[in-house]
């Protein structure tokens, strides 16, 4: 425990800045992958264990195009696209398939997938780290704000973030679809009934929480090193952000995952040997004193 | 009642001359077979986020095999490499190196399994007695401690202890040539990062008494993001940072170091840098990081480390690694000794690899040794540079000095009483 440290960073308006947006880059790649996950279990009701392995696809489909052709807006776009259209699939073949059964028979396909997706990586990319590199455009020295430390390519990847988290939150509460989803979410046979196609809709949300975690994976890209298996760890995180924020809620999960950053950026300094602690803990107390998490709401 | 013999052989005796007729011609031909062929097995990591590293070995040995075999095999016997996957996992190693030998027919064991493992495949040779030649484990205590020593097992790997001295003593002097008191760590939260970190400030200090350690990070092993790490160093201000991360971890920790320009504010020593895994990877690999050497085919600066380096590189399309050098050199020593021994007997192979000198391109002087008293690699080329982003990668290495390393190698053992 070094108190001291914390104390003096608390105090510090360069540390201040240095630390915040530290936290805020770790908590917006975190809620990119997590508010898919919320958003699958929202509509779906199926903790999808195999998130973990878009981000994945989304980081090795943004390398091969940036490979490819040089251009990084590209390989965002291949990173978010691949893994919308793998989404897309994996939810109308396999998913779909086991909506009705019971919890453990869903968590088994789905940790299935794990491994299938982690070996179909290892197939066509290696079982070797990879490195993306960063774009020549963001090669450049970091911004000085209050004497704090903010590298560019990490202010673009907190916008788009943003970004997403602000299309998310408009476009499910204002529009037909985001209406019809939250619909289906809430009563799908009556949306059946409706003449409303269930199955478009499910695999729809599926393709997008799909395409959110590769848009992580994709910004994440060039500054992670790429392995077979290296969703596993931020999925991790991301069921720790949505238990904090609330399954299902996206408010939530961004509200998670902004803590979850800040406590990782902080408790660096002040609790060293205990910073992973600290987020289990985190999660504890919001656990005990809210059991469906912050933004959560009762079942019916 | 008497019983009659028939005239003529008796069934029972026509049955005990087909048998000595079909041991007869069989004996040659199961002999011949047990003469011309040794299994030699090795469990390693072959899947996994270090599967480069136990894919790397593998490629070393087989090359290695292969000119064993051409040349006439082990002691006249053609070698036969049994290769099994242990996912890196300590239990599934030690299961592994026990059915090589109780099922597979396995009669020497190459144990290319990282220190974890290494520690459970020692005691299936404690327990089997079956020759076994550490490939892959750094760590310091496997031949150190009295309490591990076995007749007949070896350790051609090499020390954590000896990068330590060679690491703390260069460091020192570019720390005194540069003014650099304040240093800071990173390195990953295990035995080995630990260990190791914990050596090398300890001759950091040694040889250059002012230094101090204002921070400490201990990332767990394959973290995917350092940004609160990085961070928290450039708030402590070091003039100088040392880490053992390793593999896609420093990668991924110099890509992210790299966008806060942590590398123009301070030295970075990494002792696991001058590696082809991690040089090869990284893209904007920056300018002026010390590293140890891994496995760089320009140290040590001879045509034989510079061919072999190639020959693998030709046969593979990768370069090698440090676990390669390592295995490599293993092959070369059972070579020798069997050559020596005139036997590819584990017994006599062990016999007289202790205190074995051998040629071989990885050596400092051009030759290793096989020290017999605790049963380790000693005299390979040792040394630290500094990393440009194209080849050679680290144009000049600083050779450690192998009688400081006996010396304070010596003194270390004393102080964990050891000796």
């Amino acid at each position: 425990m070094d108190l001291d440290a914390l104390a003096g960073c608390l105090a510090s308006s360069a540390c201040l800045v240095t630390q915040t947006t530290s936290g805020l880059i770790i908590g917006m790649l975190l809620f990119l992958v997590a508010v898919g996950l919320t958003l699958i279990f929202g509509v779906l009701k199926v903790v999808n264990f195999s998130h973990g392995a878009f981000y994945m696809f989304g980081a090795y489909f943004a390398m091969t195009a940036y490979q490819l052709t040089g251009s990084f807006a590209l390989a965002m776009l291949a990173g978010a696209a691949g893994t919308a259209i793998l989404g897309l699939i994996f939810e109308r073949v396999f998913m779909s398939r086991v909506y009705g059964a019971d919890v453990l028979m869903q968590l088994l396909v789905c940790y299935a997938f794990v491994l299938i997706f982690d070996d179909v990586v290892r197939i066509i990319w290696g079982p070797e780290f990879k490195s993306m590199g960063m774009p020549s455009a963001f090669q450049v020295m970091p911004l000085f704000i209050a004497g704090g430390v903010v590298p560019p390519y990490y202010l673009l990847l907190i916008g788009v973030a943003l970004l997403a988290a602000v299309v998310l939150g408009i476009g499910l509460s204002r529009s037909r679809i985001g209406k019809v989803i939250r619909a289906a979410a809430h009563n799908p046979g009556m949306v059946s009934a409706l003449g409303i196609n269930t199955g478009l809709i499910y695999g729809g949300v599926f393709a997008l929480g799909g395409m959110l975690a590769g848009l992580a994976g994709a910004l994440a890209a060039p500054v992670r090193s790429l392995t077979p298996g290296m969703g596993f760890s931020v999925l991790i995180e991301s069921f720790i952000v949505t238990v904090i924020g609330g399954m299902g809620s996206i408010l939530g999960a961004l509200i998670g995952a902004l803590l979850l950053g800040l406590i990782r950026s902080f408790g660096s300094l002040g609790f060293p040997l205990f910073t992973e602690g600290l987020m289990y803990l985190f999660m504890v107390i919001v656990l005990v004193s809210k059991p469906t998490g912050l933004f959560g709401r009762e079942a019916a | 009642m008497t019983r009659t013999r028939t005239p003529g052989i008796s069934r029972r005796s026509t049955l005990a001359l087909m048998g000595a007729g079909a041991i007869t011609f069989a004996a040659p031909w199961v002999a011949r077979a047990q003469a011309k062929t040794i299994k030699i097995g090795m469990p390693t990591i072959l899947s996994g986020r270090v599967a480069q590293l136990g894919t790397s070995s593998r490629n070393a040995v087989m090359l290695e095999v292969e000119k064993v075999n051409a040349a006439g095999g082990l002691a006249g016997r053609h070698i036969e490499m049994v290769i099994r996957d242990s996912k890196g996992q300590p239990q599934e190693a030690a299961r592994v190196a026990r059915e090589l030998v109780n099922t597979d027919g396995c009669e020497l064991l190459l144990d290319g399994e990282a220190s974890s493992g290494s520690f459970a495949v020692h005691e299936v040779a404690r327990d089997l007695g079956v020759l076994c030649v550490h490939t892959c484990s750094e760590a310091s205590s496997l031949t150190a401690d009295p309490k591990q020593h076995i007749p007949n097992a070896f350790r051609c790997v090499r020390q954590g202890i000896h990068d330590s001295i060679v690491g703390g003593s260069y460091a020192a002097s570019i720390a005194k040539a540069k003014r650099l008191k304040k240093w800071a760590t990173c390195s990953p939260d295990y035995a080995y990062g630990r260990d190791t970190t914990g050596e090398f400030t300890l001759y950091l200090k040694r040889f250059a008494p002012d230094v101090e350690i204002v921070s400490e990070s201990w990332p767990k092993l394959f973290q995917p993001d350092y940004t609160e790490v990085v961070t928290k160093i450039l708030q402590a201000k070091p003039q100088a940072l040392y880490s053992c991360l390793w593999g896609g971890d420093l990668t991924s920790y110099i890509d992210q170091a790299n966008i806060y320009a942590m590398f123009s504010q301070m030295e970075v020593f990494a002792v696991n840098m001058a590696d082809y895994t991690a040089l090869t990877v990284v893209k904007n690999l920056p300018k002026g990081i010390h590293s140890g050497n891994r496995y760089i085919k320009t140290f040590p600066a001879t045509p034989e480390n510079a061919a072999w380096g190639d020959a693998y590189k030709a046969k593979y399309n990768e370069y090698p690694t440090n676990w390669s050098w390592q295995n490599a050199t293993a092959v070369m020593f059972l070579s020798e000794a069997a050559k020596k021994a005139n036997s590819a007997d584990g017994k006599k192979i062990a016999e007289v690899l202790k205190g074995l000198t051998i040629r071989c391109p990885f050596g400092a002087d051009g030759t290793v040794t096989m020290r017999g008293d605790d049963h380790t690699l000693v005299g390979y080329a040792i040394g630290w540079g500094t990393t440009i982003p194209q080849e050679p990668y680290v144009p000049e290495v600083k050779a450690g000095d192998w009688k400081t390393i006996f010396e304070l190698e010596a003194e270390w053992k004393k102080s964990k009483g050891y000796t």
